[in-house]
């Protein structure tokens, strides 16, 4: 069970108030029409999967509803911070285009 | 075509807001109407009182905090300051809780939604929202000495006085469904549910509320003062 921080209600909140969803900070192409089709099939339909620190997006459902980012250990599932939309994370693994 | 298209249109016009209840002989029944909603035998020493507050007026408003414009309209037109995060202010008649840094919600007297909505509209102006969800939700209201064990054992929120001072507002789990919870007084709390879901947690409730002897309906005057909660009508620290 995680007890996860909402940094819009300013508080640490149970699990199941929240959604989990997918990676965060992927960013659209620019211009979906200049892309090759292994760019837009990349931004459409690949994600990473990695062992350590995961930058993910996460919805306060059933409280504020607004959406924020969370950094996960995958392998220890300690979540490291959670910060709002827009900002950057603070804890980042070493090959992290984000560092 | 083209103009039509660019034809300028007044901002005024295009908000059509409607009277709900034009007049008093248009049925309104509530999600708990249904629910025999007074205690035919009351237990002696009641832990727990349970009512629903019908039909009231809910209005949820949408706009930047940080403008101050959209303060001082919400502030002229309620004669309430916009609340901090999972905090509420309230007066005599409405109160007016957080929900998201950009969202609130307006609750006061069920004939008012009208006349309460066109005076904000009055008083705001540029990006800003203004709903009436009367229809969609009610208020259900828990009170006595036991109160708060009846949420200690439906909701994972921790309701203990340190973490839930009195004018707090919370949204969060409740049963299987969920509630904007408030807390009105030491014994004395305000739950805003689903229309749709008020009848699994009006049941849910009476059932939590069994083992610590339940009234269903309001305390009277003089249970009232002996359970009396003196923050009751003060208005809410920030
Ligand atoms: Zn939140």
């Amino acid at each position: 069970m995680f007890y996860i921080y909402c940094p819009y209600c300013g508080e640490h909140r149970e699990e199941e108030e929240f959604h989990p969803k997918g990676q965060a900070h992927l960013a659209r192409p620019e211009n979906p029409d200049e892309c090759t089709d292994e760019e837009w099939g990349n931004y459409l339909y690949f994600r990473d999967n990695p062992r350590g620190i995961h930058h993910e997006i996460w919805v306060h459902a059933i409280g504020c509803r607004k959406f924020f980012n969370v950094t996960r250990d995958t392998q220890t599932y300690e979540i490291k911070e959670s910060y709002r939309m827009g900002a950057t994370p603070e804890v980042t693994h070493a090959n992290d285009p984000l560092s | 075509m083209s103009e039509v298209i660019n034809k300028t249109v007044d901002e005024a016009t295009q908000v059509a807001i409607m009277d709900q209840c034009p007049t008093a002989d248009v049925p309104a029944r509530s999600p708990l109407a249904h629910q025999d909603q007074s205690s035919k035998v009351a237990p002696q020493n009641p832990g727990v009182f349970l009512w629903e507050d019908a039909l009231k007026t809910h209005l949820v408003l949408r706009g930047d905090a940080n403008n101050a414009d959209f303060r001082q309209g919400i502030e002229a037109a309620t004669g309430l300051d916009l609340p901090e995060a999972l905090q509420s202010t309230q007066s005599d008649d409405w109160a007016l809780g957080w929900i998201a840094p950009d969202e609130w919600l307006l609750t006061g007297p069920g004939d008012q939604a009208f006349a309460m909505e066109t005076t904000l509209r009055k008083h705001l102006s540029g990006h800003y929202a203004v709903i009436n969800v009367s229809g969609g939700q009610t208020l259900v209201r828990l009170a006595g000495p036991e109160a708060r064990s009846v949420l200690m054992k439906s909701c994972p929120y921790d309701v203990h006085d340190r973490n839930f001072p009195i004018g707090k507002i919370v949204n969060t789990v409740l049963a299987k469904s969920q509630a904007t919870i408030r807390r009105l007084g030491e014994n004395d709390w305000e739950l805003v549910v689903r229309r749709s879901f008020a009848d699994y947690i009006w049941r849910w409730l009476m059932d939590a509320s069994g083992e610590y002897g339940l009234h269903l309906g309001q305390p009277d005057a003089a249970t009232a003062a002996r359970q009396s909660n003196p923050s009751r009508a003060n208005p809410v620290e920030g």
